[in-house]
């Protein structure tokens, strides 16, 4: 096996691993815009995950049917969270983890119940965009991936025009970043910010859902493995923006994309530090922000921070 | 003619404490007509229930005549009421047309950015205003922040417009030119509410002055036929003046400040060689601009910082610049810091704890293994009805639910309860309305005549004149002159501005 073909098998396999990171930080990054501190990632991608699995081994249908069955199952589990957060004004980061704890019990339980354990699933076929899937190198790199590689990327466009481009973005970043100033111009804080939440959670199911459905095609209980938390950690990477969350998602596909490659290409690498590498460069990328300097830095100002209107001080 | 807006026997409480008491407004379209009273007196309260901010317990709004209920800020403003907060009600990073749109919905972001710019430029022109639609909020000076607050509410079509403390934030020059405005619109039919607690605003630029206290509203009337003395006394009820002081006799020296410095973590220079003694018996006022070192050398003084070089000798002790507090609290140090919630007070516990705690390691409230509750409820209930502590339901209850200057007399009712011999206030009336104001410096009086040496730091000139023995005047981090009383204003002033 040669060094080029290492290279083109690596980099086409990092949009499977990336799509994952991609979509859950999007998701986050459109409830913490409203101002709501999210840690729930990595319980509703398990939601999203089990949610797919179970969907297509009981209705053998289209797996689109699947991702969207995850969609739903996470922005239900996550109107839980909103209650929580929004309504009952609990700390944020005490419910984000309480939320992350349950979902990994009851996916556990649901999961072993139903028998839904290492059951082979469908899965998606790759979309070759032909003529251009043909030309070498870059035709199996970008243009035979599947679906929901090419969706994601119009997913990014569609959030970044909302967020920025229509009235319902500014009022979602308004919540976010002075709920005070929002409710004077009588924008209902509560509203949006429950909306920002069951919204970016559909976007955290499908990520889920994507990793049961299409890229590892089976449901094993805990399979999220983490991938939550990292792209909780991708948001503050990003600095609450779509498009560096997306590169940091690239990033990191590209390094748990290395894993298998490495195995397979008999390179003699401990395996557990291989599995650790995703993780070793999460903590490299929070030193690296915290150690550059915060101009331009898009952190709402009012994350983590509850609104109560008829407060006295 | 019907009046614009009027507001009748509106109540509301917050967590059981009353800050409404059935208070009644009206104001007619053209006039400029102040809502006039002290911190707490509801006048702000009273103004969000007319912006849909607060809903009201009980009471009524009407709109020209026509009773109406509002359900929210957006239903108010439909009904042309428009207000400017105290505080800002501005989204930092947004432009000034995005804060605008955001306050005035369109139906399409990018047709609505175009119509709202388009809008901002009318209104900045008939007002003269100098803003441009496309600057961030946070960009722009407090006066420019407030044009875009008026403007905001102006392209909503407000008849109504509520400013809340306009000129607060404002240098005189600028206060002067935004009442002018304010006159202008006026006559141009709008209805104008000043929120002010500023007896020279309502002189110059009001029709007529609704007065409130307590809650209530206690007066009704035409400001240019009230003398200055007449409206006083309606906002604050009756005062009592500073008690008799004794003539200085100069006592033995308490507390010598020497060659004091701090630098700041970074880098700059807060302290810089400050040098001062207070006798016993004697008020030492310490006067500056604001920044120039008075901070930390409160800080220094009461132990939340250690100074780099320099000693504080204490009469009796020696030099305490680095000892810690119980070592402080046995050379009998009062402190009365400026910031009470974040020195002073742990305002998630109960009133009877705050000031139980100062003396917990006496054995006056019990041992290391069981807490004398009794007598500390006792003491507290003493403290509160000797200090004339207001609102307090129970001793149990948060000690963060009383207003300032009640939080205020609890801290010094603590600290005065040891007779302390050296006393350190920093601010003490800062954000009190002149009853409060009062019994603090009657307090401080007290004290001096008992004996103790009183250091009091304060950005107020007028505080630090009236109760000094002397005052030192800080600049860049020392005291560049001393003054005897009674000192010479003009002389303070020249030596706050003049040095270096």
């Amino acid at each position: 096996m040669n060094l080029v073909d290492f290279l083109i098998n690596w980099i086409a396999n990092a949009p499977v691993t990336a799509v994952p990171y991609a979509l859950a930080a999007l998701g986050l990054i459109v409830a913490e815009r409203s101002g709501v501190l999210n840690l729930t990632a990595e319980g509703l991608m398990l939601v999203g995950a089990l949610a797919g699995a179970g969907t297509s081994l009981l209705f053998v249908g289209h797996p689109a049917v699947a991702l969207l069955a995850a969609m739903v199952a996470a922005s239900v589990v996550s109107l839980l969270f909103a209650v929580l957060v929004v309504v009952l004004r609990i700390n944020q980061v005490i419910a984000g983890l309480s939320v992350v704890f349950f979902c990994q019990g009851l996916t556990g339980l649901i999961g072993t119940l139903a028998k839904w354990q290492n059951k082979q699933l469908s899965g998606l076929v790759p979309l070759k965009i032909w003529p251009l899937s043909e030309i070498p190198v870059i035709g199996r790199i970008f243009f035979m991936q599947d679906p929901v590689v090419y969706l994601t990327i119009l997913i990014f466009i569609a959030v970044n025009f909302l967020l920025f481009r229509t009235m319902l973005g500014l009022r979602i970043r308004a919540v976010g970043e002075n709920p005070a100033a929002a409710d004077a111009a009588g924008v209902s804080v509560a509203l949006h910010r429950i909306l920002a939440i069951v919204a970016g959670s559909s976007l955290i199911g499908l990520a889920g859902g994507y990793i049961s459905v299409v890229s590892v095609k089976l449901w094993v209980t805990g399979m999220t493995g983490g991938r939550g938390w990292i792209a909780v950690a991708l948001v503050v990477f990003a600095r609450w923006a779509p498009w560096p969350a997306l590169a940091g998602a690239l990033l990191f596909g590209c390094i748990e994309a290395l894993i298998p490659h490495v195995a397979a290409a008999g390179i003699r690498v401990p395996q557990y530090l291989m599995l650790m590498l995703p993780y070793l460069a999460t903590i490299a990328v929070m030193i690296w922000v915290g150690a550059k300097d915060h101009r331009g830095s898009q952190e709402p100002g009012a994350l983590g921070q509850p609104h109560v209107r008829e407060e006295r001080r | 003619m019907a009046s614009a807006l009027q507001l009748v026997g509106i109540r509301k409480s917050f967590d059981g404490a009353l800050a409404l008491d059935g208070a009644s407004f009206e104001s007619q379209a053209g006039e400029v007509h102040a809502l006039l009273g002290e911190n707490g007196a509801g006048k702000s309260s009273l103004m969000n229930v007319a912006a849909g901010l607060y809903a009201p317990d009980a009471g009524s709004i009407s709109i020209d005549g026509a009773p109406i209920a509002l359900s929210g800020p957006a239903a108010a403003r439909q009904h042309g009421i428009g207000m400017v907060h105290q505080h800002f009600k501005l989204v930092k990073p947004f432009t000034v047309a995005e804060n605008v749109l955001l306050a005035n919905p369109q139906p399409h972001f990018a047709s609505g950015i175009r119509n709202i710019r388009a809008a901002i430029e009318q209104q900045v022109g008939e007002l003269k205003f100098s803003i441009d639609p496309d600057r961030r909020i946070d960009t722009m000076t407090v006066a420019e922040q407030q044009q875009v607050e008026i403007v905001k509410v102006l392209v909503g079509g407000a008849k109504i417009l509520i400013l809340d403390e306009p000129t607060a934030v404002l240098t005189d020059a600028e206060a002067i030119g935004l009442l002018e405005i304010v006159r202008r619109l006026a006559r141009a039919g709008t209805a104008v509410v000043l929120v002010t607690h500023k007896l020279q605003d309502v002189k110059r630029f009001a029709d007529r002055v609704t007065i409130m206290r307590g809650g209530k509203t206690v007066a009704k009337l035409d400001p240019r036929h009230a003398s200055a003395e007449e409206l006083t006394e309606l906002t604050v009820g009756q005062t009592s003046a500073l008690p008799e002081r004794s003539p200085h006799e100069g006592g033995p020296t308490r507390l010598n400040v020497g060659t004091l410095c701090y630098t700041r973590g970074d880098g700059r220079v807060m302290l810089d060689n400050a040098s001062f003694h207070v006798r016993a018996g004697e008020i030492y006022g310490i006067a500056g601009v604001s920044g120039n070192g008075q901070a930390e050398l409160a800080e220094a003084l009461i132990g939340a910082i250690e100074p780099s070089s320099g000693e504080i000798w204490l009469d009796g002790t020696g030099d305490i610049s680095r000892a810690g507090q119980t070592k402080r609290r046995e050379a009998k140090i009062a402190a009365i810091p400026a910031d009470r919630y974040a020195y002073a007070l742990a305002g998630s516990l109960p009133i009877s704890d705050n000031l139980a705690v100062a003396q917990i390691r006496s054995g006056r409230y019990g041992s290391v293994v069981k807490l004398d509750r009794a007598a500390m409820r006792q003491d507290a209930l003493a403290a509160i009805a000797d200090y004339d502590v207001q609102g307090v339901r129970s001793v149990g209850q948060k000690a963060s639910l009383l207003s300032g200057g009640n939080a205020q007399k609890l801290v010094i009712a603590r600290e005065f309860s040891r007779e302390p011999d050296v006393v350190v206030a920093h601010s003490p009336s800062r954000g009190l309305d002149v009853r409060a104001c009062a019994a603090v410096h009657q307090r401080l009086i007290a004290a001096r005549e008992r004996g103790a040496a009183i250091v009091l730091i304060s950005e107020d000139l007028d505080e630090v004149l009236s109760l000094s023995d002397r005052i030192g005047v800080m600049s860049r981090g020392t005291i560049v002159g001393e003054f005897e009383r009674p000192a010479d204003r003009q002389a303070i002033g020249r030596a706050m501005v003049d040095h270096g």
